[in-house]
C-alpha cells in the first residue's frame, strides 16, 4: 500500500484569547497561505480536506461548516470533519491516501476556547446518565488521576514541576507558544494549589488556536518537501469512559497504540499531555527512555489549542525530520478525559 | 463587536434496561451495581463489561458507605456542581462495588478533612426522582458536616413507565454560557444595519459580493477587503410558505421565508416577504426592505421587519439562475 507522509506542517499563535469568531476562519487563512508557499501546492491541488472542532467550543450547531469558507470550497470539495482532535482527521486522511484514493490532503483543527469556560464545557465529554450531569470539569478529574500517583509513589510533586519547568523552558525556543522561559522549580512548588493537588503549572493554559498539515502520498511527497516525514506507523486506541473501572496511573490504550506503532529508536516525541503528570504516563506507557528528546516544542503545557494541540504534537515531531534535526520521531495525541484515547504516530526520514 | 451567548436545553435520555433499573433504585434511595463478566460489580453499572464488551450480568444492591480512592479540591463551584460551596470530588468505592464512583464529597468546606481512605457515606436528596443527582452527595461518616450543603436546583422528576415506576428517561439540563464574537467584517456590518446600511464586501479575486461579510471568499478561500454599499431593494430568489406552527413562531402562519438577493449582491440572505398573500409570491419577485422605526433599530438585521413587494416587473430567470 502506499506510503504517506507530511510535507509541510503550520500552526497560528498559540494565544489566551482571539478577537476573531469561533469558526476560525482568521486564523486558519493565514496557515493555509504558509502551507501553500511551501509546498508549492494552491488548493484545487488538495485532493481530500479533513478537519476537527467541536461545536461544543462554539456553543453553535455545524460551526465547522463556516470554517470551510476559509477553504474556498468552490467547485466543491471532497471534504470530512470529526468531531474530536484533528489527529484522528489526519488518521482519516492517512487512510484515504494509503487506499490510493487521493494522493494529497489537507488536515486541520481549530478551537476558540476563551469563547466558553473551557472545563466545564469538557465535562460534557463524560457519560451522559452517571457522570455529566454532575458537571465534573476537566480540571477536577485530572487532579483525581494526579493524586492516584502522588500517593501511590508513581511520581511526586517534584516531578511534576520539573515536567512543566521543562517544557516552558523548551517553550522560549518556540515563537508560536503562548508563554515560556526559565521557572525555579522550588517556587513553583511554593504556589498554591488551585485544584488540589494540582498546581497552575501543572495545568495547560487555556488557548485559542489552529493548526494544518499537509499530507502526501510519498512518490508525491518528494516534490513538495526536500525531506519528507515518511509516517512509519499511526494507531489509535481507547480504553474505558467508566473512570472508576480503571487504574487511572496508567493508560493501557497508549502502551497498545505505541506497541502496534514501534517506538525504539524514536529520537524526538512530542506527546500531548495537557497535565504535568500525563506526560509521565504516556512517556512511561510509550516506553521513552532518557536519551529521547521529550516537547522540543514546549509541549501543551505551553499552548493548549482544543482541537489541534494534537494534530500540532504530529506537526512538530515532523517539523524535526523535513528541517533534517532527526531520522525517526514520534506524534502522541489523546482525547477526552484522563487519557481516555490516544493516537501514537512515528515518523521517518524518507 | 462581542455579545453574551446563552444556550440551554434539558436533554431527555432514555436510560435502557441496566441504567434504568439503576435510576429505579436511586428513587427508592438504593444503588445498584453490574456484574461484569469476572465477577467485578461496576457502579455505576456498565451494559457490557470494560475488559470483555460480554453483556454485564445481574445488578446488585451495594451499600451508600464505601472509601475514598482519590479526591481532588474544588475552590470555586461551577454551576451545576452537586455542593455549592467548596467541596471535593471523590472516586468512592461503595462497600459490595469493584469500581469506584465520581461524586462530590461535602465536608462543611474544609479542605482538611479530606483524605483517601476515609469512610463515607450517600446524603440523598430530599425527593428522589430517579437521577444521579439523587445521591445529592457524600459527607465523611465520622463527623459530618452539621448544616446542609447548599446544593444546584434539583433534575426534573423522571419519566415512569405506564404501568409500573421504573424509570424509562432522564432529564438533564444542560446551560452553557459564551462570548460570541463578530468577526471585524460582521462587525462593521452589524453597526452599519445601525444607521439602517446594508454594508458587503467583494472578493478581490472573484469581484463577488456577500452580505453578510464573510471574511474569506467562500469560492476562492482569500481575504474579503473592499466594502460595498447595497440598496434596500431585491429580488425573491427562492421561497416557501410557512404552514407549519412551532414553538415561538412570531408571525401566524401561512407566511413566506424567502432568500432575498439585494440589487448589487452575489449571495442571497433569508428574510421574510409580507405585504402580500402568500400566494402571490414569486421567484423574481421585486422587493424592498421595510425597516421598523428608526427608534427601534440597534446592530441587527432585525431592524428590517421585512421585506415587501415593489409592484415592478419580475425579474428574468437568468438574472438570478446562478443565484439558486
Amino acid at each position: 500500500m502506499t506510503e504517506v507522509a507530511v510535507v509541510a506542517f503550520a500552526q497560528a499563535p498559540n494565544v489566551r484569547r482571539t478577537h476573531g469568531t469561533t469558526n476560525g476562519v482568521e486564523m486558519l487563512v493565514p496557515i493555509f497561505d504558509e502551507v501553500y508557499t511551501r509546498t508549492g501546492l494552491s488548493k484545487t491541488d488538495i485532493g481530500f480536506w479533513c478537519s476537527g472542532s467541536s461545536d461544543y467550543l462554539a456553543g453553535r450547531a455545524f460551526s465547522f461548516i463556516s470554517a470551510v469558507d476559509a477553504i474556498g470550497a468552490f467547485p466543491p470539495i471532497h471534504e470530512s470533519h470529526v468531531e474530536m482532535d484533528a489527529a484522528w482527521a489526519l488518521y482519516e486522511a492517512w487512510l484515504k491516501i494509503r487506499m490510493g484514493e487521493v494522493d494529497t490532503a489537507l488536515v486541520y483543527g481549530f478551537g476558540k476556547s476563551s469563547a466558553g469556560e473551557l472545563r466545564r464545557v469538557l465535562s460534557l465529554q463524560l457519560d451522559p446518565y452517571t457522570v455529566a450531569p454532575l458537571w465534573p470539569d476537566s480540571v477536577s478529574i485530572a487532579a483525581l488521576q494526579a493524586r492516584l500517583g502522588l500517593e501511590s509513589g508513581r511520581w511526586t510533586e517534584q516531578d511534576l514541576a520539573e515536567v512543566a519547568a521543562r517544557n516552558r523552558r523548551d517553550a522560549a525556543g518556540n515563537p508560536r507558544a503562548q508563554f515560556g522561559g526559565e521557572t525555579d522549580v522550588a517556587a513553583l512548588l511554593e504556589s498554591t494549589p488551585i485544584a488540589d493537588p494540582l498546581r497552575r503549572h501543572d495545568i495547560a493554559p487555556v488557548t485559542d488556536g489552529a493548526a494544518v498539515i499537509v499530507l502526501a502520498a510519498a512518490d508525491r511527497a518528494r516534490d513538495l518537501a526536500d525531506r519528507p516525514a515518511v509516517i512509519s506507523g499511526i494507531d489509535h486506541r481507547i480504553d474505558t469512559p467508566s473512570l472508576g473501572a480503571r487504574d487511572l496511573t496508567t493508560s493501557p490504550s497508549t502502551r497498545l497504540a505505541g506497541d502496534a506503532v514501534g517506538t525504539d529508536g524514536v529520537e524526538v516525541a512530542e506527546l500531548h499531555a495537557p497535565f504535568t503528570h500525563q506526560e509521565l504516563i504516556v512517556r512511561h506507557e510509550l516506553g521513552l527512555g532518557d536519551a529521547v528528546r521529550i516537547n522540543p516544542s514546549g509541549g501543551t503545557l505551553t499552548g493548549n489549542p482544543m482541537f489541534s494541540a494534537g494534530l500540532a504534537r504530529i506537526g512538530e515531531a515532523a517539523q524535526r525530520i523535513l528541517d533534517g534535526d532527526a531520522t525517526r520521531t514520534l506524534g502522541h495525541a489523546t482525547s477526552g478525559p484522563a487519557l481516555q484515547q490516544n493516537l501514537v504516530t512515528v515518523l521517518e526520514r524518507g | 463587536m462581542s455579545a453574551p451567548l446563552d444556550i440551554g436545553f434539558d436533554y431527555t435520555r432514555s436510560v435502557g434496561p441496566v441504567l434504568g433499573r439503576f435510576m429505579t433504585a436511586l428513587a427508592q434511595r438504593r444503588i445498584l451495581g453490574a456484574r461484569g463478566s469476572d465477577g467485578r460489580v461496576h457502579v455505576p453499572p456498565v451494559e457490557y463489561d470494560p475488559d470483555t464488551a460480554e453483556p454485564t450480568g445481574e445488578l446488585v444492591d451495594v451499600a451508600a458507605e464505601g472509601t475514598v480512592v482519590s479526591w481532588s479540591w474544588v475552590t470555586d463551584p461551577l454551576p451545576g456542581q452537586p455542593v455549592q460551596r467548596p467541596f471535593a470530588w471523590a472516586l468512592v468505592r461503595l462497600d459490595g462495588a469493584d469500581t469506584a464512583m465520581l461524586h462530590a464529597l461535602d465536608t462543611g468546606g474544609d479542605p482538611t478533612s479530606v483524605h483517601t481512605g476515609q469512610r463515607v457515606r450517600v446524603r440523598w436528596a430530599d425527593e428522589p426522582v430517579g437521577h444521579i443527582r439523587d445521591i445529592a452527595y457524600f459527607v465523611p461518616v465520622a463527623d459530618p458536616p452539621t448544616d446542609p450543603a447548599p446544593t444546584a436546583p434539583a433534575p426534573p422528576a423522571a419519566d415512569t413507565g405506564a404501568d409500573d415506576n421504573t424509570v424509562d428517561t432522564v432529564v438533564t439540563p444542560v446551560h452553557l454560557n459564551y462570548t460570541h464574537s463578530a468577526s471585524l467584517e460582521e462587525s462593521r456590518y452589524l453597526r452599519a444595519l445601525a444607521d439602517g446600511r446594508l454594508l458587503g464586501q467583494r472578493c478581490p479575486a472573484c469581484r463577488k459580493i456577500y452580505i453578510p461579510p464573510r471574511g474569506a471568499c467562500p469560492t476562492c478561500g482569500v481575504p474579503t477587503t473592499d466594502e460595498a454599499e447595497l440598496p434596500d431593494t431585491g429580488i425573491v430568489t427562492t421561497f416557501c410558505i410557512v404552514n407549519v406552527p412551532f414553538l415561538g413562531q412570531r408571525i401566524a402562519p401561512p407566511y413566506v421565508g424567502a432568500y432575498i438577493l439585494l440589487d448589487g449582491a452575489d449571495i442571497p440572505f433569508l428574510h421574510l416577504v409580507l405585504g402580500c398573500e402568500a400566494s402571490e409570491v414569486r421567484m423574481g419577485m421585486r422587493v424592498r426592505a421595510a425597516w421598523k422605526p428608526r427608534e427601534e433599530w440597534s446592530t441587527s438585521l432585525e431592524n428590517i421587519a421585512h421585506f415587501e413587494p415593489t409592484g415592478e416587473a419580475d425579474a428574468p430567470y437568468a438574472s438570478y439562475a446562478d443565484h439558486l
